[in-house]
């Protein structure tokens, strides 16, 4: 497994917990659910490459 | 008409009575113990699904990564990890009975591994609550 597969298998599960546990509504859940999972992986992937003009 | 709807409404003041007896505690205690039993109890089987796929996906791909399963507390950082491995419940006694996860992390996958399975716990944490407060009408 990628170390991006796994941010993005880490990003679904915990969106999907963090949307259920989170919001009331159905449709607010999913809407949560999503945004967490783009900024989880947006974040990842900021990070990345912030560490790797820092280690450069 | 007017009588049917008397009817639908005594019986729903009867299930909401019926769900408002019982031990209060009894959807975090189950919640905790087993992933989405919390919700499954409460009959919310879509939430309940979601979050148990969610966190038994999570377990099992934290011990397909040969994740580490804390099993005592040298120092702050080995006790932090126990609470969060704790927070899996059953699963991480039953793991721990069968002798499963990484003795030492020896790969990278590994330590993403153990990562994986003390947010398991944790999400679980989140999840038991949530039916607690499902359960004392906390939240709808």
């Amino acid at each position: 497994m990628t170390h991006f597969a796994a941010v993005v298998l880490f990003a679904l599960f915990a969106s999907v917990v963090f949307g259920v546990t989170q919001r009331e509504t159905p449709r607010r859940m999913i809407r949560y659910g999503i945004y967490c999972f783009v900024l989880f992986v947006a974040a990842a992937i900021v990070l990345s490459w912030l560490m790797f003009f820092i280690a450069r | 008409m007017a009588t049917e709807e008397n009817k639908n409404g005594a019986a729903e003041a009867g299930s909401q009575t019926v769900s408002q007896q019982g031990f209060v505690y009894l959807p975090l205690i189950a919640g905790w113990l087993v992933p989405g039993a919390g919700h499954f109890l409460l009959r919310k089987w879509g939430r309940g699904a979601l979050l148990s796929a969610s966190i038994l996906g999570m377990f099992v791909m934290g011990l397909a990564m040969q994740g580490k399963l804390y099993a005592n507390a040298h120092d702050i950082l080995d006790i932090l990890g126990l609470a969060g491995d704790l927070g899996n419940g059953l699963l991480y006694i039953v793991s721990r009975a069968l002798g499963l996860g990484a003795e030492q992390v020896q790969v990278t996958t590994a330590d993403y591994g153990t990562r994986f399975i003390v947010v398991a716990g944790l999400l679980n944490v989140i999840a038991a609550v949530d039916a607690h407060n499902l359960r004392t009408g906390r939240k709808s």
